[in-house]
């Protein structure tokens, strides 16, 4: 059997027998009522579905910035660490009001 | 006077749902013929018009009107006609013993004497049918679009949203595809 020549005729066979159009009686009046039974959205639920969108991207910016926030910490020098910095600001003023000759 | 596409679809767009239906009226037979080439049980084709034309009520709001109302409607036939496809795709699997007597007729003559095949024979338009039943969801969407429909690579890209590379892939599996088909055909009946 020739493939090639059977895949030709009925690739034209199909071009020969186009599908019908033909539509069911009274389809459009069929799919108005599909669409008036459909349950009309109020603003809570469209404000519901707003949020549910809006979950995944803001999932995804917190996500991105708590990683930026870890390496960024990871990769600073220990001086700047919180705690120190914490530290200094709370006993700056100590700092500030003891006179230079104390310390002797 | 008859009002436009653009007069219905922004009466639609203001809340007049009613202006939909010319909008279904005058579309619903190219949507149908469309339909018929992805599904062959008349019910499947009508549940796949009808998801058609909701998901056109509810997307109406994207369309630009920057092209016709028609190619707009086009892409999102073939789309989920193609997402049909995808969730049918599991029974597709039969052999070709099931061949209809007419069918078997065609085929034998085509054997014995390729030229006296008819191609305007209802029978060859339903062993095409049950070829492309066995093809996978984006190669029967290609050879559909492609070889039947003669629709150029551009403009399958534009329908699908596939990009014109992967068209071109998918046309050429698509035609390894099809000759793999039909030589089981010839596999199963004649030797």
């Amino acid at each position: 059997m020739n493939l090639a020549q059977l895949e030709r005729k009925l690739i034209a066979a199909a071009r020969a027998n186009p599908p019908s159009s033909r539509v069911p009686y009274a389809f459009e009046k069929r799919i108005m009522a599909q669409l008036a039974a459909r349950p009309a959205l109020d603003d809570w639920a469209l404000w519901g579905r707003a949020l549910w969108r809006a979950a995944a991207p803001c999932v995804a910016i917190m996500l991105l910035l708590g990683a930026w926030s870890l390496f960024d910490l990871q990769g600073s020098t220990p001086t700047n660490d919180l705690s120190q910095q914490l530290e200094q600001t709370l006993l700056a003023s100590v700092d500030q009001d003891q006179p230079a000759d104390s310390a002797w | 006077m008859e009002r436009t596409d653009a007069e219905l679809i922004a009466a639609v767009l203001k809340g007049d749902a009613a202006s939909f239906e010319p909008l279904v009226q005058k579309y619903s037979p190219r949507i149908f013929a469309t339909a018929r080439r992805y599904a062959r049980r008349e019910s499947e084709v009508e549940d796949i018009v009808q998801t058609i034309w909701l998901k056109a009520f509810e997307k109406l709001e994207s369309f630009r009107g920057e092209a016709p109302f028609e190619h707009w409607l086009m892409r999102l036939a073939v789309r989920t006609c193609f997402d049909g496809l995808r969730v049918h795709q599991r029974n597709r699997e039969t052999t070709f013993s099931e061949l209809s007597e007419p069918e078997q007729d065609w085929l034998d003559r085509f054997v014995s004497q390729p030229d006296a095949a008819g191609e305007n024979a209802e029978a060859a338009s339903q062993l095409v049918a049950r070829v492309l039943e066995q093809l996978s969801p984006s190669a029967r969407m290609v050879i559909t679009l492609q070889e039947i429909e003669e629709r150029s690579v551009k403009e399958i890209a534009a329908l699908t949203g596939w990009s014109v590379p992967l068209v071109k892939v998918r046309a050429f599996r698509a035609r390894a595809e099809m000759r793999k088909v039909l030589s089981r055909i010839a596999k199963e009946k004649y030797l």
